[in-house]
């Protein structure tokens, strides 16, 4: 084989890897969206849609279909490249960042070792695309909502980054496949980082909720106040791209929760010699993914919109000390040896 | 002291994971929803929907042109002329018309019908496709009321004892 002929055969390669994971994480986000509408509708006592193929399976698809071929309607005074660079900004961050996700053992397109950065690096570009949306749509209300999704993000960021770097002192790497490996051990789901960083744990996903701006910190969208917040002037396929950034990102933060802290894809009872129970595999990841996953749609069910202070309270006065202080004592069980990391 | 505790309370999410365990009992409940089409809820002998004329049962329309559902009516709803019948000279409309768009269904016309002739039946799935066709007319009435006999007198004799 020439050289070019394996510069072509790796380009193909990868796009072939590429494609097998954002088709399906793309299917996954129209299946999610059909799960959020059928476990809101359940916890409304409602029964959510049920008319379009099984179940309702296929409300989802209809309404992608509906949105494509729906006109996308522009502002007169918006700023036209901005306008339609914004939900590309969106979507292709939280699409990149899957590269660096890994899905079981060795299954991943990146396997970089400073993953953890780059994930960091592409979910705060995706502001970028929330931003620009508010502001060259040239409307009232985008803007407000682009400036509270900004303000809020950023705040948000700093709380997960720092429930990240308590991670990262115990696992000792910024690769996330061995973050998962310092979370193997005999004593099951004991061995988790969950236990030790605990409070991290939580303020990593309400962070993680926060970053998405889901509820109940959705005030960039803010229906009752502002409309739609940042994507009132979108239609058609542009507001379906910052849909699908949208889901995407729940379903990455879905994914990180339990690679960080409830050991991505090992057994709960590894180490207990019960057979296949105790092996590690994909689908104990898919399980936990599927958990929290619904725990976004359970607490959107669940909880009335922050008001804009008390998030940005939520987040500095009390997010952010916790975080310090528990760096510190991250610091401290990794240094006197309390917590025993990888077998 | 109170405050502190107050202040470990919300910071352990108590009272956020009592509302989630709420929502999480009400997504095991069974379902309020009917499935309209399919299903439909069970309704009254006296529910008041489409309006209809009734017969005697040898074929006499029952309405004597008294004109006191008109008198009664609170919307305007209805519109009556009446003369004398040529064959025989008796008292009878010749128009009777009930505007459904101005019609606010609360039942007066037919409490204060003598001869029990205008009478709201249990029918409330009818839709118009013309302008005009909200005003539905004596004949019309009647057809409704031949068709429905059966159901409305049904319906007349189970609360007879409460009217």
């Amino acid at each position: 084989m020439t050289p070019a002929h394996s510069d072509v055969f790796i380009f193909f390669l990868t796009l072939a890897k590429i494609l097998a994971i954002a088709v399906p994480l793309i299917i996954a986000v129209a299946l999610y969206v059909w799960w959020e509408r059928k476990v809101i509708g359940w916890m409304h006592v409602r029964m959510g849609p049920n008319k379009i193929g099984p179940f309702g399976l296929l409300q989802a698809f209809a309404d992608v279909v509906k949105l494509l071929i729906k006109e996308i309607v522009t502002p007169t005074n918006a700023n036209r490249f901005l306008y339609f660079a914004a939900p590309l900004l969106a979507v292709i961050p939280a699409l990149a960042v899957w590269a660096v996700v890994p899905f079981d053992h060795g299954v991943v397109l990146a396997d970089i070792n400073a993953g953890v950065l780059f994930l960091l690096a592409m979910t705060s570009l995706g502001v970028y695309g929330i931003i620009l949306a508010g502001w060259a749509s040239n409307s009232r209300y985008a803007m407000l909502g682009a400036m509270r999704s900004a303000a809020q993000v950023i705040s948000y960021e700093i709380a997960m980054g720092m429930a990240l770097v308590c991670v990262l002192i115990l696992a000792g790497s910024l690769n996330f496949s061995a973050i998962v490996a310092a979370q193997a051990g005999h004593k099951g789901l004991f061995d988790w980082f969950w236990l030790p960083l605990l409070p991290m744990f939580f303020v990593y996903f309400i962070s993680g909720v926060a970053e998405t701006n889901r509820l109940p910190f959705d005030v960039a969208e803010g229906e009752s106040e502002i409309v739609a917040g940042f994507h009132v002037e979108y239609s058609g396929s542009a507001f379906a791209l910052f849909f699908l950034a949208e889901y995407a990102n729940m379903i990455l933060v879905s994914f990180l929760a339990p690679i960080l802290f409830l050991g991505g894809w090992l057994s709960p009872f590894q180490g207990w010699h019960l057979g296949w129970l105790s092996q590690p595999g994909w689908w104990w990841l898919a399980v936990k993914v599927f958990v929290f996953a619904t725990a976004f749609l359970w607490i959107r069910a669940t909880f009335p919109r922050y008001r804009y202070d008390q998030i940005m309270r939520l987040g500095w006065k009390v997010f952010i000390p916790i975080a310090i202080v528990w760096i510190f004592v991250a610091g401290c069980l990794r240094y006197f040896g309390w917590v025993t990391t990888g077998h | 002291m109170k405050r502190i505790i107050a202040y470990l309370k919300s910071l352990l999410l108590l009272e956020l994971f009592a509302g989630l365990w709420l929502t999480l009992k009400y997504l095991f409940r069974p379902k309020y929803t009917m499935r309209y089409p399919m299903e439909h809820i069970p309704q009254s002998v006296r529910f008041r929907g489409l309006h209809a004329l009734r017969r005697y049962p040898n074929g006499e329309e029952r309405c004597i042109a008294c004109k006191l559902c008109e008198a009664v009516c609170p919307a305007l709803a209805i519109t009556i002329d009446s003369a004398p019948r040529p064959s025989d000279g008796q008292r009878r409309t010749t128009r009777y018309d009930i505007d459904l768009f101005k019609c606010i269904y609360c039942g007066f016309c037919e409490e204060s019908c003598p001869v029990d002739s205008i009478v709201e039946t249990n029918i409330y799935e009818y839709h118009f496709e013309r302008r005009g066709e909200n005003v539905v007319t004596k004949p019309q009435l009647l057809a409704i009321g031949d068709r429905y006999e059966k159901e409305i007198a049904a319906a007349r004799a189970q609360d007879a004892a409460y009217r």
